[in-house]
């Protein structure tokens, strides 16, 4: 199955982005940990987009593409024509050190890879593809 | 959208937490808790039972307030978090670094323990 939304850059929208997520993954026998973990993620490689690529502008869009097919790993696509932030590209930093710099950020990147097993970035014409990958249990 | 309440009971400031905090909700947070150190409560006690989900955004403000309430001898302790919120928190281990209590009542022997 193949799920798709469009959503435009304003933080507010990631309520919906979240509900889109978990009603995607709704009756295909995924545990309710493994979906909360993954919408964990997307929420913040959406938010990482808007704030970072798209400085919140609402009028800016981006895709959310979800493939399930059952016995595979789930594929979740970010598609975009912004600047791309690169999570492989920034180390992921200690936990201490964001506890004693006093850092607000820095836990979503750690976050994301520590949920995610695969994150690969790739041109398509003039838009970027972030592409997300996880094994889950399918019951 | 978070909805946050303030009450204050036997000297310590109680922090309730209803709904979702993320990017654009965690200030609302942070501000909660800045208001209560403001204040000059030592004592905080933040009750999660109606907190539906909470972000990277959320958890980095509870982190960012640990070393100052060391060098200021604030205690905080959180309780009452669903088995979701809680397994948020023990994803990056923040369950190491935080007091977590299981309801309103260990909360409060924890952060008078402490």
């Amino acid at each position: 199955m193949n799920y798709k939304v469009s959503v435009g850059c304003s933080i507010e929208n990631l309520k919906h982005v979240r509900d889109f997520i978990r009603g995607s993954l709704k009756n295909h026998g995924i545990s309710d940990l493994e979906v909360s973990e993954i919408v964990l993620a997307l929420d913040e490689m959406c938010s990482n987009l808007m704030i970072h690529s798209h400085q919140c502008n609402p009028d800016d869009l981006f895709e959310l593409h979800i493939h399930v097919e059952k016995d595979n790993p789930l594929v979740f696509e970010l598609i975009d024509d912004g600047t791309v932030f690169d999570i492989n590209q920034f180390s992921t930093p200690a936990l201490d050190s964001i506890v004693h710099e006093k850092r607000k950020g820095g836990l979503g990147i750690r976050l994301v890879k520590s949920i995610m097993d695969k994150i690969e970035y790739k041109k398509s014409g003039d838009k970027t593809i972030c592409r997300l990958s996880k094994s889950v249990n399918f019951d | 959208m978070i909805h946050i309440k303030r009450l204050q009971e036997d000297g310590a400031d109680i922090i309730v937490l209803i709904g979702e905090i993320d990017a654009s909700s965690s200030i609302e947070l942070d501000l909660a808790i800045a208001k209560s150190v403001g204040e000059g409560f030592k004592k905080i006690l933040v009750d999660c039972g109606a907190l539906e989900y909470i972000s990277s955004a959320g958890l980095g403000v509870f982190m960012s307030y640990i070393e100052e309430f060391k060098d200021r001898d604030i205690k905080m302790v959180l309780f009452g978090m669903s088995e979701k919120v809680a397994h948020t928190f023990g994803i990056l281990g923040l369950n190491e670094l935080l007091q977590i209590g299981k309801d309103k009542v260990q909360a409060k022997q924890i952060v008078n323990e402490l």
